[in-house]
């Protein structure tokens, strides 16, 4: 970058720089949001970072209390990442019908997608209630307070993703697919199919890992 | 008229009347001149009807300049308080040996040096610096506003939101007495178990959403919207550090946000993730707090950085030396800031290998800082240097960071540090880098883009008296903390046995009364600059023959910054159009798509606020009620489809023919 790589202009183009752009259309930059909503999911990516980091430090320190082994029940956890993958397919779906135009069949897709979250969220709530109820609440030990945090945390983003869903169902019946609209069911997309990945690694790292210890 | 206490409690929390300080006299007084003070300010406003005028220019305004002006407005007020708090440490340090116990009573002290660090870290230098980068960055790109300009509003009233809460624990209840990074178990329920700590974790998660979608807005800012022919490598070195800034504030505050929720968590719902017992782990806390800690620190150094880069490039006259290794130094030290928390905590007992990897990388990082400073000397070599104000606090900046960062490295060999650990040495490189790196930048940013910002240069007299104050009562407050730290004083102490040390804290005090009389300057180099401003005038807003696109809009810009896009070819892009006898256009204007202004945001912050109050206090009514209705009120923001407007061709025409008569005139 030094000065004597770059004023070829002077010597090379006779003509005078244009030094502004004679028309332009928006200020607002292509995809712009959807890069800040992809940054912005990169730092929500952390927060699980620093929660599984957390896990990972704390997850043996039982306290005298119950283990993974003797608290998980993979049957129930299999149905309950069946109902968050299902729904990410069908948010898929969603998005299909959206770039045909299809209003009708986008909000229904995404009723679909929001009622397979909800049983997600309801399974994992009864999980949690089994779990206090037998005394093995956050309070009992490290290992309870972090697995409690992290699927917790889980479980909370998935509760705004519903109501943001829901939010987006009222707008789009309202308004039909315009472009905001379009624009904020890919980041919706991006945020369900985002914590789709996470759930993979609580499932692998916490259940799964968990019942073999 | 007397209500049960089950009532009570329900109603108010653990909130009652005890929680206000009137048996403190200090408090009182103090609260009887900011109240004295808050009154007529507002009186002020209310006479001469600035309220509206606030309200639909400057509160709701989506305007990046705006936003940026706000933000070092709030650092100002917030150093003033910051200060004050050093004052009454340096004061009471300075007394209280022997018999003497000073006049600060112990809990009240350990309140004052968590409440300055606190303070200037997160409500000084942040929003100096996130100020500085609002308002310069946008302009040196060439766009016309940030990527998200109502979110940029939001970032701003949750910080002043965090502010707030912490200016509250002042006068209502107790603020936390653990130290600025509130270490458990000591900031845990059982040894803490009044306000402070919740103060702390409220105030810091409400300021610190703003921080993080902050640094999410001009990410995006700086990647999407360049000015077309503006490459990576032809972007300003302000810009470029600006951007690692703010990739360092997306990658570190959610590690913030996440410590301080488990520590919440721990505090109010008895969880076990730092607690001594059942399972819990006290280091982990430290672990995770200085991964945030850390980069924490580069996020303010780094676009003071890039200020002085810009400072000594235009205040020589030459093009910056070393543009491409000042950029890779800059990344290198992006990456680096990630690889040595640990060297916080050498202590702690992590064993040799672990010690000798945090030392080792902590010493790789004075060589890309060091290649930066040789790059500053390099620029002013055979420069014509002009020594106005910028350019004077830069060298005091060289100068002092080179000694700040010489201690560093002593610091950051493990055995000297198990003797510096905790030290007052440690407190006095810290301040070094922090005073010498970014208040002195952050200053030299105020003397450099002020006139851009109002349109009138700051008075020079003044300004060399608030340096001149400011340098030597640094070096005479803080040199003779490292003598005292290698004599083995260790930090936060509000009494001395020996009295052999007072002349040294005698003297310290005496620098914080030189550095009292810098910031008195300052505010009187401001009140004698806007009333001088006729004198002082910035006519053809390029005051300092700057380099760098901003220079080329009027001072202070119009809202649209630029009525034509820039095309760049060089990363000193004006300079590149003067010496290439560039000419504004004087026709061809078109209607400019912006954003509306908006009171969403404050509003938003404000619900924050209450919610965050309400979770201190433990009225949980009113907690959950405030949610929802930050929650229902963010859903209702949605549905307005309605958020930007065109501003007439008309419009802009007659505002560049203005500028154009003024020029001509002056000319």
């Amino acid at each position: 970058m030094s000065s004597s790589s770059n004023p070829g202009a002077l010597t090379a183009n006779p003509h005078p720089r244009a030094f502004h752009l004679a028309s332009e259309d928006d200020h607002h930059p292509e995809n712009g949001t959807l890069l800040g909503f992809w940054i912005y999911l990169m730092s929500d990516c952390l927060i699980f970072a620093a929660l599984f980091a957390t896990y990972a430090v704390l997850g043996t320190s039982y306290a005298g209390g119950p283990s993974q082994a003797e608290l998980f029940k993979l049957p129930t956890v299999a149905l309950n990442t069946s109902m968050l993958l299902l729904s990410s397919i069908t948010y898929g779906f969603a998005m299909l019908a959206m770039a045909k135009g299809n209003k009708g069949a986008t909000l229904v897709w995404l009723g679909i997608t929001g009622l397979f979250g909800a049983a997600f969220i309801g399974l994992e709530l009864q999980e949690f209630a089994e779990l206090i109820r037998d005394g093995a609440g956050p309070q009992r030990s490290a290992f309870l307070s972090s697995f409690f945090a992290l699927v917790g945390t889980h479980g909370l983003h998935v509760s705004v993703g519903i109501i943001w869903l829901i939010t987006l169902m009222v707008q789009v019946g309202r308004k039909g697919l315009i472009q905001t609209n379009r624009r904020r069911l890919m980041c919706l997309s991006l945020f369900w199919h985002f914590l789709d990945v996470i759930w993979i690694g609580v499932f692998s790292f916490v259940y799964l890992i968990g019942v073999l210890r | 008229m007397s209500i049960s206490p089950d009532l009570a409690y329900a109603i108010f929390g653990r909130f009652n009347m005890d929680a206000l300080p009137i048996h403190e006299p200090i408090l009182v007084v103090t609260f009887i001149v900011v109240a004295l003070a808050g009154v007529s300010i507002l009186g002020a406003l209310t006479y001469f009807r600035l309220w509206a005028y606030l309200w639909s220019e400057w509160f709701t305004s989506v305007d990046h300049k705006r936003i940026g002006v706000m933000y070092i407005f709030l650092g100002i007020v917030m150093l003033l308080r910051g200060f004050s708090d050093a004052i009454l440490m340096r004061t009471q340090q300075a007394m209280a040996f022997g018999h003497n116990q000073g006049y600060l009573p112990a809990h009240h002290y350990d309140q004052v040096f968590s409440a300055h660090g606190v303070i200037m870290i997160f409500f000084v230098a942040m929003p100096l610096v996130t100020g500085m980068m609002n308002f310069v960055v946008p302009l040196q790109i060439g766009a016309r506003d940030v990527a998200f300009p109502f979110l940029n509003n939001f970032s701003f009233w949750m910080t002043v939101g965090g502010a707030i809460v912490v200016m509250m624990s002042l006068f209502v209840g107790d603020f936390a007495r653990t130290g600025w990074l509130a270490y458990p178990p000591l900031s845990d329920s059982a040894f803490s178990n009044d306000t402070g700590v919740d103060y702390y974790i409220w105030a810091l998660q409400i300021a610190g959403v703003g921080t993080l979608l902050s640094g999410v807005n001009l990410i995006a800012t700086i990647v999407k919207m360049r000015a077309p022919g503006m490459s990576l490598m032809k972007m300003p070195v302000f810009t470029w550090t600006a951007l690692c800034t703010n990739v360092l504030i997306v990658a570190a505050f959610p590690v913030l946000t996440a410590v301080l929720a488990m520590l919440a968590l721990d505090r109010y719902c008895g969880f076990h993730f730092f607690t001594g017992n059942l399972g819990g782990n006290p280091m982990m806390y430290i672990n995770l707090i200085w991964i945030w800690g850390h980069p924490e620190v580069y996020i303010l150094i780094l676009p003071a950085f890039g200020i002085y880069s810009e400072i000594v490039s235009t205040f020589c006259s030459k093009r910056l030396f070393g543009y491409t290794s000042m950029v890779y130094a800059t990344v290198v030290i992006t990456i680096l800031s990630y690889l040595v928390w640990l060297h916080h905590f050498f202590t702690m007992g992590s064993g040799a290998s672990v010690n000798a990897f945090f030392g080792i990388t902590t010493m790789v990082i004075s060589i890309p800082t060091g290649a930066k400073m040789f790059n500053w000397l390099f620029t002013m070599y055979r420069g014509r240097i002009r020594f106005e104000l910028p350019m004077m606090w830069t060298l005091a900046f060289m100068l002092t960071f080179a000694i700040g960062g010489m201690t560093g490295v002593m610091l950051a060999v493990p055995p000297a540090d198990f003797v510096l650990h905790n030290s007052l040495f440690l407190v006095a490189h810290f301040h070094n880098v922090i005073i010498g790196g970014v208040l002195f930048g952050m200053f030299a940013g105020i003397d450099y883009w002020f006139p851009k910002a109002f349109g009138f240069k700051l008075d020079r007299f003044w300004g060399k008296v608030s340096f001149w104050c400011w340098v030597p009562g640094f070096y005479i407050a803080f040199m003779p903390l490292y003598l005292l730290g290698l004599m083995g004083v260790t930090r936060r102490l509000r009494h001395f046995d020996d009295p052999s040390l007072q002349i040294w804290f005698v003297i310290a005090a005496f620098g914080a009364a030189l550095i009292a009389c810098g910031i008195v300057a300052f505010i009187i180099q401001i009140v004698v600059s806007i009333l001088n401003r006729e004198a002082l005038r910035d006519v053809d807003g390029d005051p300092w023959d700057g380099r760098t696109l901003e220079w080329s809009t009027s001072s202070p810009p119009p809202a649209y910054n630029f009525a034509f896009t820039p095309i760049v070819y060089d990363h000193d892009a004006y300079w590149d159009m003067k010496s290439h006898g560039y000419v504004r256009p004087s026709e061809g204007y078109r209607p400019i798509h912006m954003p509306k202004n908006t009171p969403a945001g404050i509003i938003l912050a404000g619900l924050a606020v209450v919610c965050g109050v309400a979770l201190v206090w433990y009225v949980w009514w009113l907690a959950v009620l405030s949610f929802v209705g930050l929650l229902g009120y963010a859903i209702f923001h949605t549905f307005n489809y309605h958020r930007e407007f065109y501003i007439p061709e008309q419009e802009v025409a007659e505002t560049e023919k203005a500028r154009t008569l003024l020029l001509a005139t002056r000319a």
